[in-house]
């Protein structure tokens, strides 16, 4: 068989006009696909970047929240009330807010203040810069160096702001895995220091936090938290739900579904059209080989490896020119919120094995049913 | 072994039904031994081509039977016949049907490699006989770069490389100018032709006639004189 391939390897490249406008459609469409669900990845993942950051195994929140930004504050007891479930290790409060920052050059800022609970600081960034104790120190906040970080006039250990009226200084500077979504700069300081300087609701914990004693007492934690009227997901579970929020409550999913399936539409038409050109133009020629002997299975195959050659290559290419714009962008740009993911390659990998299944399915039809008796016909 | 190559018996072939049934072939019998060259011949529309076809494995007749060495043909089921088309027969089709993707070696090599001979000695095979016709000095050419004289020749070193007892010629000077025809044919008379082979020849090109054993006309899809060659 491995001969016969090589004939259909060899009709399929030597047909250089052709081949390279299959490759350059399927590419294209590979490249659009992988960029669009790479883009909805990368948002996703910043939305959930104060999940990730905080890296608490378990939260506990208002059932109501559906993202991390629209918190709900819970009353003082849900705390004491947590830490008193069996099998929770220790429960901790979390302040996640926003404030207005007034800069040096008098400028105003908007930034998300996360407050750590003061006894443990729970959920605390790596520092670049400074030391974690001064956090206890009078006005002290710890500025997050990412992509935002910038906004507040590149600050160093020592500089000073105001925040809601009150003498903000910066005892450190941070850094996080994952930048936020809706490119505001993130500030630490203690829960206590969060809720006197920044005007709260009468209940002031967006949050809180558990770490449970083993995996086995999850559900019963999570059982005695609903029971209160609250809710408690994993880490893993809070970011589904913040990534369905997305997906389903706004606009955001089925746009980046459209544009997705338009991709492969036209990835589809391209490759499928020009496929079958390429099948027309040899029809003759399959029809002599089935004359001369080769059996339909034969040429079935040609053609299925004629399309999966040339889907598989274009898959490659796509992946690579995502990802060289992606790598690039982010040097350049580092707000660009797209990641590669395998779920991405693999949603771009099944869609063009359609387009190479459509494509060759049109090509196998044609040649199933030319009979030599129409080559001798001419 | 018997003298005959080909035996058919009363063959017939028709194409719709009922009232619209129209006969292309009608109770043709006929012979063809190894070692001879037999020309079909006749207007267009007499059933050559169809006749042809039944007798090398391509259309099916509604009745009759094709007996090659004893063993009806269309007996086989079908990978059978695809197989004994690949062994058997070899092909020279009126438009040559090559390849313009694949190089003038490979080309000759396809019949070899639909036989799943390695792809280096089938091409290594298809030089032998790209040598035979004259043209191993263009075995990397693509076709579309020789003339249409060397074309058949290509198309011929193909038929032949299976080694096949029956060869089936369709019109094969039609696509040539008439002295470079006339070469071919000549051509395949002496260096083609052999005591294990038959060839036969559709054609309407009366000035090949002089290389025929036998000369077998058609009309309305019955045979209606078989003479012998020059």
């Amino acid at each position: 068989m491995t001969g016969i391939l090589k004939v259909a390897f060899k009709l399929l490249v030597n047909d250089r006009g052709k081949f390279f406008a299959l490759l350059i459609g399927i590419t294209f469409a590979v490249f659009l696909m992988v960029m669009m669900t790479s883009m909805f990845s990368g948002i996703l993942t910043r939305a959930s970047a104060t999940v990730l950051n905080i890296g608490a195994k378990v939260w506990v929140m208002d059932p109501a929240v559906n993202n991390v930004a629209s918190s709900i504050p819970m009353p003082d007891y849900v705390l004491n009330a947590v830490r008193s479930i069996k099998g929770v290790k220790y429960a901790v409060p979390l302040y996640s807010g926003g404030a207005l920052v007034k800069l040096r050059s008098g400028t105003y800022q908007f930034v998300t203040v996360m407050g750590l609970d003061d006894a443990t600081l729970f959920g605390r960034p790596a520092l670049v810069e400074g030391k974690i104790e001064d956090i206890f120190a009078e006005n002290a906040f710890i500025v997050v160096q990412d992509a935002e970080f910038g906004k507040l006039e590149t600050p160093r250990v020592g500089t000073e702001f105001e925040i809601n009226d009150h003498l903000g200084r910066v005892v450190g500077l941070a850094r996080v895995n994952t930048s936020g979504l809706f490119g505001v700069p993130t500030l630490y300081t203690t829960f206590s220091r969060a809720t006197t300087y920044i005007p709260s609701t009468r209940f002031t914990a967006a949050y809180v936090l558990i770490e449970p004693k083993g995996n086995g007492d999850l559900s019963y934690i999570k059982s005695e938290v609903q029971k209160l009227g609250y809710e408690a997901l994993t880490q893993e579970e809070f970011i589904q739900k913040i990534s369905s929020f997305y997906k389903y409550k706004t606009g955001l999913g089925i746009n980046v579904l459209l544009m997705t399936i338009i991709s492969f539409i036209v990835g589809l038409s391209i490759s499928g059209q020009t496929f079958y050109t390429f099948i027309l133009e040899n029809l003759e020629k399959f029809g002599a080989l089935k004359a001369i002997g080769a059996k339909g299975r034969e040429l079935v195959f040609m053609i299925l490896f004629q399309a999966t050659f040339t889907a598989l290559t274009a898959y490659g290419l796509g992946v690579g020119l995502a990802t060289t714009l992606i790598v690039t962008a982010r040097m350049r740009l580092p707000d660009y919120a797209a990641q590669i993911t395998y779920a991405n390659l693999g949603l771009a990998f099944v869609m063009v094995l359609i387009i190479a299944g459509v494509s060759s399915y049109i090509g196998i039809r044609k040649v199933i049913h030319i009979e030599p008796f129409d080559i001798f016909r001419g | 072994m018997s003298d005959l190559a080909v035996n058919a018996r009363e063959l017939n072939k028709w194409f719709g039904e009922g009232e619209a049934r129209t006969f292309a072939v009608r109770d043709v019998s006929f012979e063809a031994r190894f070692g001879e060259i037999l020309y079909i011949v006749g207007p267009s529309g007499s059933g050559k081509t169809t006749l042809l076809s039944m007798i090398s494995g391509i259309l099916k007749p509604n009745s009759g039977h094709v007996l090659i060495e004893n063993q009806d043909i269309w007996s086989l089921p079908d990978d059978g016949i695809a197989d004994f088309r690949l062994n058997r027969i070899g092909f020279v089709f009126q438009d040559y049907h090559l390849f313009p993707r694949l190089t003038t070696v490979e080309n000759v090599a396809i019949p070899l490699i639909l036989k799943k001979m390695d792809w280096n000695d089938a091409l290594k095979v298809a030089l032998e006989y790209l040598d035979i016709v004259g043209l191993k000095a263009r075995a990397q050419l693509p076709p579309v770069k020789l003339s249409g004289g060397e074309q058949q020749r290509v198309a011929i070193a193909r038929a032949i490389a299976s080694r096949p007892d029956l060869l089936i010629f369709d019109e094969p000077t039609a696509s040539l100018d008439g002295d470079t025809g006339r070469k071919i044919v000549e051509f395949v008379k002496q260096d083609i032709l052999s005591d294990r082979r038959c060839i036969i020849i559709v054609t309407h090109d009366s000035r090949i006639f002089e290389f025929a054993d036998r000369i077998m006309k058609m009309e309305d899809g019955r045979i209606t004189d078989v003479a012998t060659g020059a």
